[in-house]
């Protein structure tokens, strides 16, 4: 169902940090219910801010460097980068219409 | 623009998804608004045994998925739109979602409740950074780290026990000296060598500046203050209602809670309230569902004009 992009510790440096595009990543795991309310919003962001904005996703259970790195103890976490820098982060499951008031910021 | 809806229902947990379901069921132009994705606080539960039905239990993630299903099955529809305004009288009951501005005969309220925070020093700062209200979430990070857990119903004591399969220690931080949880969870909770228990105590202090690093607390009993070198503090030490929008509108309980009849109809004729956000004894997905059934019926009942406005 979903064709949101998925990376990894192996390739977060080359697809957020070094992006062209400001970024979105939501920091989610299976286990996680909260995350479930927060992924299809996501999605839809992804969809509306094509070319725009690079959304990704990461599992926090296969990936546990950049989790680490960016201190995340709570999932759902969306963090927004721009230029290389966290621009905002979002701690647990928030409505849309906040999220992508965060996002446009980034544009 | 504006359009006359029979029943807007807010908020997509048990409650909410029940009254739309008998209401889509019954024809009625209903919509329901949920803020997230539907489900309500039952997706942070990791696993429901006590919800009639499911002997072995279900994961909440699936049972309010069924829900949904079978709620959309009958041709509910669900909005993923944020309400920031709701005017609500007799005669007139409108809604503002986002952009739209939308008018309703009857309205069922079942925007539950969140948990409450400690209101402590270092709380305010370590959210997200140690401290959590989803222990299903946040509980693998604290692998074979010690955490505490805040409280003595039933959601703190089963999360203390989902979190021992991660984590070195809980300690079960509780004000009084014995639970209030169910006993059969209580039971389990005995046997589980990764909890200790710390009787009448409270939290006072939440250690550290980036992260947590420790809890300072305080025996209610004794007096003595003691530290903890936790790095989670999970906290779940009950509800408050997501009663901002009808709180000046509405007529509500000492804790906020939304008042109804038995029928679930609040001080405003044709407005109905459902599941957590109400005042009654006790909240569980068993209760809100019947409450989310009563609701939908009576306010078809309201639409037929053959509800009283006051039993």
């Amino acid at each position: 169902m979903s064709d949101i992009m998925q990376v990894t510790d192996e390739n977060f440096d080359t697809e957020i940090m070094k992006s062209n595009l400001p970024a979105l990543v939501d920091f989610w795991a299976e286990w996680c219910g909260p995350c479930r309310m927060v992924g299809p919003v996501v999605e839809e962001l992804s969809k509306a801010y094509e070319g725009k904005v690079k959304v990704a996703k990461m599992d926090v259970d296969k990936n546990r460097q950049t989790p680490a790195k960016f201190g995340i103890r709570n999932i759902p976490t969306l963090i927004f980068f721009k230029g290389g820098e966290v621009a905002q982060t979002i701690i647990g499951a928030q409505p849309k219409t906040y999220i992508e008031g965060e996002l446009k910021k980034l544009l | 623009m504006t359009n006359m809806y029979d029943v807007i229902i807010l908020g997509g947990g048990p409650a909410g998804l029940t009254a739309g379901l008998y209401n889509a069921r019954a024809r009625l132009k209903v919509v329901l608004y949920e803020r997230l994705a539907p489900g309500g606080q039952v997706l942070t539960t990791d696993w429901v045994e006590n919800y009639p039905g499911f002997p072995e239990g279900v994961s909440g993630f699936e049972l309010m998925d069924r829900m949904k299903n079978q709620a959309e099955k009958f041709g509910l529809e669900i909005r993923n739109d944020e309400i920031v305004r709701l005017d609500l009288s007799e005669s007139r009951k409108i809604i503002f979602a986002g952009d739209d501005q939308i008018e309703t005969r009857a309205v069922i309220i079942a925007c539950g409740a969140t948990w409450k925070r400690l209101g402590i020093e270092g709380e305010e700062r370590l959210i997200g950074k140690g401290i959590s209200f989803c222990a299903t979430c946040d509980g693998p990070f604290y692998r074979d780290q010690e955490v505490a857990v805040i409280g003595g119903g039933d959601t703190a004591v089963e999360e203390a026990i989902f979190l021992t399969r991660f984590v070195g220690k809980v300690y079960l931080v509780h004000r009084r000296d014995k639970l209030r949880a169910t006993k059969v969870i209580q039971e389990r909770a005995m046997a589980e060598e990764k909890i200790d228990f710390v009787w009448d105590t409270i939290p006072m202090r939440v250690l550290g500046e980036a992260g947590v690093e420790g809890i300072e607390l305080r025996n209610l009993k004794t007096g003595v203050i003691s530290r903890k070198a936790v790095k989670g503090v999970f906290v779940f030490i009950g509800t408050a209602p997501n009663t901002n929008l009808v709180k000046e509108q509405l007529k509500l309980d000492q804790s906020g809670f939304i008042v109804t009849d038995e029928r679930m109809q609040t001080s405003v004729p044709g407005v109905f309230a459902a599941g957590d956000v109400r005042s009654k004894l006790f909240r569980q997905i068993s209760t809100a569902v019947g409450e989310g059934a009563t609701a939908s019926y009576a306010a078809e009942k309201y639409l037929e004009g053959q509800l009283a406005a006051h039993q």
